[in-house]
């Protein structure tokens, strides 16, 4: 679940109070906590953004993330190839986070969308693509009930959906309830986003196609030891060269590799899961 | 004395031009809108019908797709799980309470009974008669606050939310455990999400569970002392005292028994869901309190019908259904339901003049 906005803009005063050297912050609304990072960085803290970027992405001393983009793109790339000559009459169903549609939820829904060979128009607005394959986005809040619903809704316009894309597991889990009890799960590619253990696991059991595995633990403790830098002597932690950001990297995890798009195997996604 | 009559004259003469008909009430002409308001105020019910009615045959016009048994059944089926909660919430409505606590404590209940069965390897059954024990419980503690240490139901509730939630995650370890576990070791959980066709309408025992817990609080909220309690405690709670009921005792049951729907909701949840996920059904506590009030139950107390509710939470259900299949933006689904809650309200108020 998401935290709202107005809590993390409180916890970051409370940290500044507290005399804190150094803040993680994964931030729910990109936009609008700026302000109060950037009251915390002329209070001398070193504020580090997890797992979503700020916009703009200076606005943190340092971003640990993943390249959501390119974790949609791995999985876009995937179900094409995975298709093969049948990508080009594919329908498409779009499982997204929330109306409000953060920074994440356009990043990764963008991504598919170009891995899979779809003009996006504008990158960063979900749904302005008129290709006719897609047949609509949908939002899940990212759990199971969610995903479960917008499945049968999306069905419900076009029952010859065969591909799905999910903003994450959870999603992907309720989307594939409501392929079971329409008769589809067996017709039907799921990819998802995440990598937690309980996603990996539905991989080994076919119910997920593939994932791009994320690694929020290694963000955090790279952040902590960044911060540990930080206090004992003051240098500040660097970018992956030719990023805005140091990319703690993504991995497509999947059974059945394509050529074409580099793949861990689900036993390696096991070792390397989290939650 | 008939001779002094006589001479006194005819008394009755004086009548003679006087109105012959019959005593009766003054008849005032109200006019089609004066009548439609008094059918209304003589039964409350057909408010939500009637929408329900006039909306499902508007999406039927403009929403490919929209007007089949396939579809109306399915409808049913995302509706049930808040229209359950929104069973439990009436009941507390009626005493002139609210309870936010009731999608954190289905949740948390969820979760009870899917850790007790797949992690401590607690027979099935049990798990789930503990569940309903924790239910209970959670009402009692609900219900004591509001008659005993005498807070506001709003506070309690709001309090008791952040705690379920709270407990929710403990329990839980935010982990959710899978619909193949489920499958395996634990199938029971699951069986209200298991299907039958009627005709193309395809239902779930959870849709027949959600309409036999109104039909049984029909029943009991009409034709038994409790159910007259309920109404009477929501109408004046202290008339009601003086009339010899005792209010305190008959709150902690009215919570109680929300509280076990609850968690009839948690166990028919897991079958909707498929898994045990500590994080769904996180707006459920004010969807059920839409339901309610769409349905026309006032949240003054004392006033509505129980079936009013569960047709709430259709219509939202027909709402979401059809402006998805119109191909709306989901924007548009929360814009809808929001002028629902105050057409309803604004309904109820225009209704409710009569009286005065």
């Amino acid at each position: 679940m998401d935290g709202d906005h107005e809590t993390q803009v409180q916890a970051v005063e409370s940290c500044i109070a507290s005399g804190a050297k150094g803040i993680l912050i994964t931030a729910s609304d990109t936009k609008a906590i700026t302000d109060v990072v950037k009251q915390a960085r002329d209070n001398g803290v070193l504020v580090i953004a997890l797992d979503t970027p700020l916009e703009p992405i200076d606005a943190a001393d340092a971003t640990f993330a993943t390249d959501n983009f390119k974790a949609g793109e791995l999985i876009g790339q995937w179900a094409k190839a995975t298709l093969g000559d049948e990508a080009e009459n594919a329908r498409i169903a779009m499982l997204d986070l929330s109306p409000s549609a953060p920074s994440v939820d356009v990043l990764r829904d963008q991504g598919f969308l170009k891995g899979f060979g779809i003009d996006i128009k504008d990158e960063n607005k979900i749904g302005d693509e008129d290709d006719p394959r897609v047949v609509g986005h949908d939002v899940t809040s990212g759990n199971e009930e969610g995903g479960r619903t917008a499945m049968e809704n999306l069905l419900q316009r076009d029952p010859s959906i065969n591909v799905v894309y999910t903003i994450n597991e959870p999603s992907a889990a309720g989307a594939y309830e409501a392929l079971k009890s329409f008769g589809k799960e067996k017709d039907v590619l799921i990819v998802s986003v995440d990598g937690g253990c309980p996603g990996v696991k539905n991989i080994q059991d076919g119910v997920i196609g593939a994932t791009s595995q994320q690694y929020p633990l290694l963000m955090a403790s790279k952040g902590i030891e960044a911060i540990a830098q930080y206090a004992k002597d003051g240098t500040l932690p660097q970018p992956t060269e030719g990023l805005e950001f140091f990319n703690t990297g993504v991995n497509l995890v999947t059974d059945k590799p394509v050529d074409g798009v580099e793949s861990i195997s689900v036993q390696e996604g096991l070792d390397r899961c989290w939650g | 004395m008939s001779e002094t009559t006589r001479r006194d004259g005819d008394y009755e003469a004086s009548l003679k031009d006087s109105d012959t008909a019959v005593a009766a009430f003054k008849r005032r002409r109200r006019g089609f809108f004066g009548n439609v308001q008094h059918f209304l105020h003589g039964s409350p019910t057909m408010v939500p019908v009637i929408v329900l009615l006039l909306s499902v045959a508007a999406f039927g016009f403009v929403a490919p797709n929209f007007f089949s048994a396939f579809n109306l059944s399915l409808i049913m089926q995302q509706v049930a799980i808040v229209g359950i909660l929104a069973a439990a919430q009436s009941l507390v409505i009626l005493t002139a309470g609210i309870d936010l606590s009731v999608a954190a404590v289905m949740v948390m209940i969820s979760v009870i009974m899917g850790r007790l069965s797949v992690e401590f390897g607690i027979p099935v059954p049990i798990a789930i008669v503990i569940g309903f024990f924790c239910g209970a419980g959670t009402g009692v503690l609900n219900g004591l606050l509001v008659t005993k240490v005498r807070l506001p139901p709003f506070i309690t509730t709001l309090g008791t939310w952040n705690v379920f939630l709270a407990l929710n995650y403990y329990f839980s370890n935010r982990e959710t455990i899978r619909s193949q576990t489920l499958d395996a070791e634990a199938p029971l959980l699951k069986v209200f999400g298991e299907r039958f066709n009627i005709g193309g309408a395809v239902l779930t025992w959870g849709v027949v569970l959600m309409v036999a817990i109104f039909a049984v609080l029909w029943y009991v909220l009409n034709r038994t002392a409790w159910g007259r309690h309920v109404y009477a405690i929501g109408d004046d709670k202290e008339a009601a005292e003086l009339a010899g009921i005792r209010t305190d005792r008959t709150l902690v049951s009215v919570y109680m028994v929300a509280g076990i729907i609850c968690a009839l909701a948690a166990w028919a949840s897991i079958g909707r869901v498929g898994s045990v996920s500590p994080t769904s059904f996180f707006e459920a506590n004010l969807e059920s309190i839409t339901a309610v009030v769409i349905g026309g139950i006032s949240l003054f107390g004392g006033r509505g019908s129980i079936l009013g509710p569960m047709i709430g939470a259709i219509i939202v259900g027909v709402f979401n259904s059809g402006l998805r299949l119109a191909g709306v933006d989901v924007l548009w689904q929360l814009f809808a339901t929001g002028w629902l809650i105050i057409i309803a309200v604004a309904i109820d108020q225009w209704i409710r003049k009569i009286s005065s």
